[in-house]
């Protein structure tokens, strides 16, 4: 495969053409996808009425574009591609293709305090609906997903981090949030349950530029951060004996790219829900389109972003005028996909 | 080293795991005793022996045959179920993430209950179950198939595991949709879902103890040939082992025992999930006993988590999905931190 090498400074990268290819194809069809988004709402927009709104100051549409829809097409984009890229480091630390941010806690423990929240804030004790209202939920789920996340991590550590526990760990604690989080929704108003189910599922109705934010903030310091720890997540794919004998030191690497993941989720996961799937499948179909050894990393980002805008597209269009949880259709549209992948590998 | 000296160290190895067989045999007796004696009404044993054998019609009697009997043995039943399934699942992908819900079970059933609730005016549980284990049947053998078509001569670990989590993802989506549309079934939805043995019937036992037994047989027949897939494939195959038999095998087990389990009891697939991790220090990874001991910590397990349940929160009782994740998960994260994990 043709690869040209690239260096900044200490730090140096095998580019691969195939894969510089694929991300300009993917990130014009993410564009793409948020203009079509950006067409729908209480007043109709043509494709060019959006492209003006959008860069013409002083169009008609500008302010509602500005205020309104290009935050919420925003917001999916890079929270689909924070999920993506915490997805692909955690497979690669693992060395699993079933982990996701659930195992590290995150959105397990973001869903628990957030349905304890909603399901306490409603009906039954009114009281704790005013605390809700001051937290509000995304300052809740992020306490919850960097608990859950510390619960986890805390528990794995003994002596060094082993991926193996640390995975096994997760899967024990992720049991416990997971069964809290269903016997929280048997205690509720069956009201109060629908309107979790909304947020566990994942939702992008309403998001403004204050989700926008620390999604794009944690992006913007965590990419280059974990594109400077590649090395090390190529070499702790031998196992941590070879690694060490490589020169990595395997505790700090893997420690610093862990909470890499762990706060990509948690911010995802606080502006838009957990929404599912985008972590687990965008690092497998990124993996199968670019062929290589590892979840590549950019590649797993833009896919994450494609999927969860062109699942927003259909989830506001499909049962219009109901909008469905934007996490409802990730799954619908990334699954087929993942196993046309699987399928197609077949030979 | 020589025959002779080889032949004592077998012969005890193979009495301290009858040893242990025995000691889990009993500890499932005690929690037998413990769930039919327990609950918001304690019977006395004497009370409940003789209702099992003289029955006089009186309200013990009555709470011991209609409510406890059935609920008991549900719970052994899902128990020695989700257990053994979980060892398969585990032992066939090779992945201590596995769990019997990989297959797709769990999303099938609730897929297929919350449909027949809205789609066909489905009203009793009984016919919810019958339409839950098509569910977690159909689904699971799309997923083997998938599996399937996607490796190379027969399923492989990693093909059936993505498969598996795909189309639980995709049937998980559908039915939150649906349930986000219809209040009705979000009521029913959410209380199966938390998992349960409870109010269940002992018309309920019955509807699923074919399936289950049908998966145990299947499940032991299964052991050796695991055995030899756990050297590799390559070493299997050279063993003479028919491997997608092998695989096939063990995955109709699977889906027989945690299909059945799941459809009657809800969400509690990661029963299968924590059980052979607890196992496995104690079997070795020898299926022919890791099996078994899968089965009897499952039930043991289940039936006390269930008791617990209870009597924790009276007047009311705790759902055993809940118990369980409280007492069993972080008793599983205790297990792996002070040892090292035995490795698959």
């Amino acid at each position: 495969m043709t690869a040209l090498p690239l260096r900044v400074g200490v730090a140096s990268w095998r580019v691969r053409l195939r894969g510089v290819a694929l991300t300009l194809t993917g990130l014009v069809l993410l564009a793409l996808l948020m203009a079509l988004n950006m067409r729908i709402g209480d007043i109709a927009m043509t494709l060019s009425e959006v492209v003006t709104g959008t860069f013409d100051a002083g169009s008609a549409a500008h302010f509602v574009i500005m205020e309104l829809r290009l935050p919420r097409a925003l917001t999916g984009a890079l929270v689909g591609a924070a999920l993506a890229l915490s997805g692909a480091l955690i497979q690669s630390i693992a060395r699993n293709p079933l982990a996701s941010p659930e195992i590290l806690g995150v959105t397990t423990g973001a869903s628990v305090t957030v349905v304890a929240g909603l399901v306490a804030g409603g009906g039954v004790y009114g009281g704790v609906s005013g605390l809700l209202a001051t937290l509000g939920v995304p300052a809740l789920a992020l306490l919850g997903g960097l608990l859950g996340a510390a619960v986890v991590y805390g528990l794995a550590w003994r002596r060094g981090l082993d991926g193996y526990r640390l995975v096994l760990v997760g899967i024990g604690v992720a049991a416990v949030f997971t069964n809290v989080k269903f016997w929280l929704l048997t205690v509720g108003d069956v009201n109060d349950t629908s309107r979790a189910m909304v947020w566990i599922s994942g939702s992008l109705n309403g998001r403004g530029w204050e989700h926008v934010a620390p999604t794009a903030l944690a992006l913007a310091v965590l990419v280059p951060l974990t594109l400077l720890g590649t090395r090390s997540l190529d070499a702790l794919r031998f196992g941590d004996d070879t690694v060490t004998a490589l020169g990595v030191r395997v505790n700090p690497a893997r420690a610093l790219l862990i909470l890499a993941a762990v706060l990509l989720a948690a911010v995802a996961t606080a502006s838009a829900g957990p929404i599912a799937f985008v972590a687990l499948a965008s690092p497998q179909i990124a993996l199968r389109i670019v062929g290589s050894g590892r979840p590549p990393l950019l590649c797993s980002a833009i896919v994450g972003a494609v999927l969860t805008t062109g699942a927003d597209l259909i989830a506001r269009t499909a049962f219009s005028p109901i909008e469905l949880p934007v996490g409802i259709v990730t799954a619908v549209l990334g699954a087929p996909y993942l196993i046309h992948l699987i399928w197609r590998s077949r030979k | 080293m020589s025959a002779t000296a080889v032949a004592p160290r077998l012969l005890g190895v193979r009495r301290r795991r009858l040893g242990v067989l025995l000691a889990l045999l009993a500890s499932v007796a005690v929690a037998v005793v413990l769930s039919v004696t327990i609950g918001s009404k304690s019977v006395p044993l004497a009370d409940a022996w003789h209702a099992l054998t003289a029955p006089t019609g009186s309200e013990n009697d009555l709470v011991i045959r209609s409510l406890r009997l059935p609920r008991t043995a549900l719970g052994v039943l899902a128990g020695l179920a989700l257990g053994v399934a979980g060892a398969l699942m585990q032992g066939h992908t090779r992945n201590p993430l596995a769990d019997p819900g990989l297959l797709g079970v769990t999303q099938g059933a609730a897929f297929a209950m919350v449909a027949s609730i809205i789609l066909l005016g489905a009203s009793t549980l009984l016919t919810y179950i019958w339409y839950g284990l098509a569910g977690a049947l159909v689904a699971s053998v799309a997923v083997f198939a998938l599996g399937m078509v996607g490796g190379r001569g027969g399923p492989t670990p990693v093909t059936l595991a993505l498969a598996g989590t795909a189309v639980s993802a995709l049937l998980y989506a559908l039915t939150s949709a649906l349930v986000l549309l219809d209040e009705q079934a979000m009521d029913v939805f959410r209380f199966w879902q938390a998992g349960s043995i409870a109010s269940r019937g002992a018309d309920v036992v019955w509807q699923v103890l074919p399936f289950v037994v049908a998966g145990l047989v299947l499940a032991l027949v299964n052991a050796p040939g695991l055995n030899a897939l756990s050297l590799g494939e390559d070493v299997a195959r050279s063993l003479g082992q028919n491997i997608p038999l092998t695989r096939t095998i063990g995955i109709a087990a699977v889906t027989l025992l945690s299909g059945a389990a799941v459809a009657a009891c809800g969400s509690l697939a990661f029963v299968g999930l924590i059980v052979p991790h607890l196992a496995r220090p104690l079997s070795g990874t020898d299926h022919r006993w890791l099996l078994p001991y899968s089965g009897l910590i499952g039930a043991a397990l289940l039936l006390t988590a269930d008791v617990i349940g209870r009597v924790v929160a009276p007047p009311g009782e705790l759902e055993v999905g809940v118990v369980l994740a409280l007492l069993g998960a972080p008793f599983f994260v205790f297990l792996v931190r002070r040892r090292k994990p035995v490795r698959l």
